[in-house]
């Protein structure tokens, strides 16, 4: 197992149980979508496997290394194996696509190296071979408050495989992209951790795209794991257990028809 | 907010219950009656026969000061420039201690918010609430006169300004751009560097312009109480009541200030 989570706990000083006693386990080249409604978890569960949110307790490893218990040097050298991508994509709004990307270097380079944006040439190289991969070489200079939402998306996409990562935490890619968009990035990503041998868990909030792009669904609510398996065997009582009360007929059909379509592109 | 019933049963609708508009009402009145009430209390102190003289006076001053004596520029250029150098050198003193001590107090980059943070505050509110007049007083006492006491001053004063417009730019800033380079694995000072100064930037950029703006404008009037520049030789001109040259200095005053305020708003324009 590439991760694996046990007894996972987190309670916030508000007194919020966001996540109650989580197992997980991903194996290594596997994307994983996690669903489930609004204030279930999906964000904290993502966000205490590479601890930008520290859990109350319970134990996190990755590739064998417990990140819980880590210093935070080590924390930091840890967290370059785990690449992060964002709902606002989470650019550094007045720095350019170029520094962006290379910011995914930063926890391998020194800080005066860094700070005077002198990385070594082998990073600068596979920065521009990345953004040719996603279509962007052509921006490499442009500031990335200057992009549309799915080109900032690419960037972020870009900036996590920078870091070398065994495993994408994905945290809402979609939700500020139109559908069609939405689409793309979702292919981007799945495609890229394919080729790359990632992991990858993706939140998210679109049931239609998680059936579509992930193999194993995982569902959360309050904060406790009610549905793990594949894709297909996700239907509307499994979903009732997920979400609630709901009239599930046409979120099902809808997926299964867009199945259906990809499936008659790629014939 | 009030919520009635008429007698016919429809609810209505007022901004204000009747209680709560008598209230204002009565507010309103108040303030006016205190105002009227202030206005006799100065009226009685006043010695109305020399106000109706100001007009005859200030034309007589206006007279005295006109024509600017030209010629007097000559003596002013170098006190003009030890007001400018004055005012650039106390900005960049300030802005080298101040930037250091935002980021201490700023309650998202601070070490520690329960010691650093109330003391560097303490700081920013002392310096900020002595005019760079009375740090020159002192300074002037301490230092001896000159442009050293004036630099110091413009600085003092400074610090607690950049410092606290500076650290509530850094609690504005964007937070998930923090938590995206904190992901990479980036180490604190990284964080600081690519997430944090260059959301600062433009804050930044405007803050100094601004402050080095108003210090031109303060160090005009440092030398009045002996810190050095124009101002020295202003309180000169006016001891011998030398109103042309007055005239002068103000003159060359206006059209500094001036420069300065078509400076800053090109840097402000040009780093946004």
């Amino acid at each position: 197992m590439l991760l694996t989570i046990e007894g996972l706990t987190k309670r916030y000083p508000t007194g919020d149980l966001a996540l109650d006693k989580v197992d997980l386990a991903v194996p290594a080249g596997q994307v994983m979508a996690l669903i489930g409604p609004s204030g279930a978890g999906k964000s904290t569960l993502i966000r205490c496997v590479n601890r930008l949110v520290e859990p109350s307790s319970g134990r996190v490893m990755l590739d064998g290394i417990e990140l819980t218990s880590l210093g935070s040097g080590a924390l930091r050298r840890a967290r370059r194996k785990m690449g992060m991508i964002f709902q606002e994509y989470a650019l550094v709004e007045r720095l350019t696509v170029m520094e962006n990307v290379l910011s995914g270097r930063l926890g391998y380079v020194g800080f005066w190296a860094s700070w005077f944006r002198r990385f070594p040439r082998k990073d600068v190289e596979e920065a521009f071979r990345l953004l040719d991969r996603v279509g962007l070489a052509h921006m490499a200079d442009k500031r990335a408050d200057a992009l549309s939402g799915g080109q900032r998306q690419r960037v972020g996409i870009v900036r996590a495989l920078m870091q070398d990562p065994k495993l994408l935490l994905v945290d809402e890619p979609t939700a500020s992209l139109d559908p069609k968009t939405s689409r793309q990035i979702m292919r981007l990503i799945v495609e890229l951790c394919a080729e790359r041998g990632l992991a990858a868990i993706i939140n998210i909030h679109d049931v239609a795209l998680a059936q579509q792009f992930a193999k194993r669904i995982v569902g959360l609510r309050a904060g406790r794991i009610v549905f793990d398996g594949t894709a297909e065997a996700l239907g509307a009582d499994q979903l009732t257990a997920i979400y609630g009360e709901e009239d599930w007929s046409q979120t099902i059909r809808k997926a299964d028809e867009e199945e259906e379509e990809s499936a008659e592109v790629v014939a | 907010m009030a919520i009635l019933t008429r007698a016919d049963g429809v609810p209505e609708w007022r901004r204000r219950t009747p209680r709560a508009d008598l209230l204002v009402w009565a507010g309103w009145f108040g303030a006016v009656a205190l105002t009227l009430l202030c206005f006799q209390f100065i009226s009685d102190r006043t010695i109305w026969a020399f106000v109706w003289d100001a007009p005859t006076q200030g034309a007589d001053l206006i007279a005295r000061m006109f024509p600017p004596r030209w010629s007097y520029a000559s003596q002013l250029w170098k006190p003009l420039l030890d007001t400018i150098n004055m005012a650039t050198i106390g900005t960049a003193l300030a802005i080298v201690i101040g930037v250091p001590l935002a980021f201490l107090a700023a309650h998202n980059t601070t070490p520690s918010r329960a010691f650093v943070r109330p003391a560097v505050l303490f700081i920013i509110v002392a310096s900020r609430s002595i005019n760079s007049l009375i740090w020159a007083l002192i300074l002037v006492i301490i230092l001896g006169p000159g442009l050293l006491a004036g630099i110091l001053s413009i600085a003092l004063r400074s610090v607690g300004f950049i410092a606290k417009l500076l650290y509530e730019a850094i609690e504005e800033i964007d937070p998930t751009q923090v938590e995206a380079v904190t992901a990479t694995g980036a180490s604190r000072p990284q964080v600081l560097g690519w997430s944090i100064v260059p959301q600062i930037m433009p804050a930044f950029a405007g803050i100094s312009v601004f402050r080095w703006d108003i210090n031109i404008r303060e160090a005009t009037v440092l030398g009045l109480v002996g810190a050095g520049g124009i101002g020295m030789q202003m309180q000169a001109s006016i001891n011998v009541l030398a109103w042309p040259q007055v005239t002068m200095i103000f003159i060359l005053i206006l059209g500094t200030v001036l420069v300065s305020e078509w400076l800053s708003a090109r840097v402000r324009h040009a780093v946004i």
